[in-house]
């Protein structure tokens, strides 16, 4: 049996806009990974916990509200406190440039910005998982 | 964390990381997932339960007030759910969570989604071992969700201790539910979404094709609900208990053990007769190519690698 890449897109926050996500999940789904979604207005505790349950090497988050800032460092900070911090974290939605760098000291490899092409996150999650081999 | 040893402790400890970790290693057949497997077993306890049905019976939706009834009881609760995936591109989009959602942070509920890998039968290959390790981590019941089934998926009632067989109006006609195979693997029909015309219809349909089973099996009971509204839920929660109750749990144990034996057996068979093309035809290819090119029939092989080992056997047996 051969492994695969497994991927959660997770939703937090209280925009039920998730059309990005399903979007990336897909697309993701079509490259041969196996995607988890858990559904919208996730906390950053019950994605942390999906994501240990579920065993994932990423965790993609999807956010348009603009409560990023503390959203995506409090999912960072639920996994390392669990152990996990050995699963790469991603983001995406509207989120200003100027904001970035913060979300990428708290721990997130990527941020993808409003119309990126989904090719671009398919290309990160494999040159990422071939560093790690 | 990710030494053989530190997984098995840490799953019998109920471990979350370990739980997980284990999981992963039996559904990617990693080379010590079958002395995991080995260690485990005998930590198996309580209940395994088997949900099946057509897509869009509700059967996420049932499953997850079934979690809500046994986290009331105060049971730790074990989730497999499985997805189909691609066929062509191997991958899946696993869903089942987005219904469970309200027992996401719960520490009490382990659920973990499963694509099902090119295996048919509405499970993945690894969906019996999954439940195993689940079991040993010491939740019970531990709760399997099949792929939505088409009539011939009928592979979760191998493996749960008690199938229901999720039906709801208006998917087929009475001749669909007269196709031998999927009505027998209900231990329980739930007739879901009660509150839909055509609820009436559907029972009778389903009971005039119980009218109709051989005389020597049981008939399993029906049970309406809804499970969007919770209605008829604690009718079908007795039904489960009376059918629990009707088997010791060791009877339960030995009989599961007898299955897994069965399925250990044609996993081996396979790597055998794998084993044996390699030694007489120098592997599967090379045995395919006689076949393409018209000058041994697959039986002719098949006899071919009978003989081999029978040879083998023979030798052995002779020393």
């Amino acid at each position: 049996m051969d492994r695969k890449i497994r991927v959660l897109i997770g939703k937090p926050g209280l925009d039920g806009h998730d059309r990005g996500a399903k979007y990336i999940a897909r697309a993701l789904r079509d490259a041969g990974m196996e995607v988890i979604y858990t559904g919208i207005r996730q906390t950053p505790e019950a994605i942390a916990n999906a994501a240990i349950q579920e065993d994932v090497d990423f965790v993609g988050i999807s956010l348009l509200s603009g409560a990023h800032n503390h959203l995506f460092p409090e999912v960072a900070r639920i996994l390392s406190e669990k152990g996990a911090s050995d699963i790469i974290l991603f983001g995406g939605g509207v989120i200003p440039e100027e904001d970035i760098p913060n979300l990428k000291k708290a721990g997130y490899a990527a941020i993808f910005t409003p119309g990126a092409p989904a090719s671009e996150v398919v290309e990160f999650i494999n040159l990422q998982m071939e560093n790690r081999q | 964390m990710s030494s053989t040893a530190d997984i098995i402790r840490g799953v019998s400890e109920g471990s979350i990381r370990a739980v997980a970790r284990a999981l992963s290693m039996v559904e990617n057949g990693t080379s010590n997932s079958s002395d995991i497997l080995d260690e485990l077993f005998g930590l198996r306890r309580g209940i395994t339960l088997g949900i099946t049905g057509p897509p869009g019976a509700g059967k996420s939706t049932l499953v997850n007030r079934m979690i809500s009834h046994y986290r009331d009881e105060d049971r730790s609760v074990g989730v497999i759910a499985v997805d189909p995936s691609s066929p062509f591109t191997g991958g899946a989009l696993l869903g089942d969570r987005i219904r469970m959602q309200s027992h996401a942070s719960d520490p009490g509920v382990f659920i973990r989604s499963m694509g099902s890998r090119g295996h048919l039968g509405g499970l993945s290959g690894a969906t019996r071992d999954a439940s195993f390790v689940l079991s040993a981590a010491g939740y019970n019941p531990v709760i399997i969700e099949t792929v939505g089934v088409g009539q011939a998926e009928v592979e979760v009632a191998d493996l749960a201790d008690i199938t229901l067989l999720v039906l709801v109006p208006g998917l087929g006609d009475d001749v669909q539910s007269m196709k031998a195979g999927i009505m027998e693997i209900g231990d329980i029909i739930v007739l879901n979404k009660a509150d839909n015309s055509g609820i009436d219809q559907l029972e009778s349909y389903v009971k005039a094709s119980l009218e109709l089973m051989p005389s020597g099996l049981k008939r399993p009971e029906v049970i309406r609900v809804s499970a969007t509204a919770g209605e008829g839920l604690d009718d079908l929660w007795a039904a489960v208990d009376r059918f629990a109750a009707s088997h010791t749990e060791k009877e339960r144990i030995s009989r599961s053990a007898i299955k897994t034996l069965n399925e250990i057996l044609k996993e081996n068979g396979l790597l055998f007769s794998e084993k044996l093309l390699e030694m007489e035809y120098n592997g599967r290819e090379e045995a395919e190519e006689l076949i393409l090119t018209g000058t041994m029939s697959p039986y002719a092989i098949g006899k071919n690698l009978l003989k081999a080992a029978e040879g083998m056997f023979e030798h052995n047996g002779s020393k």
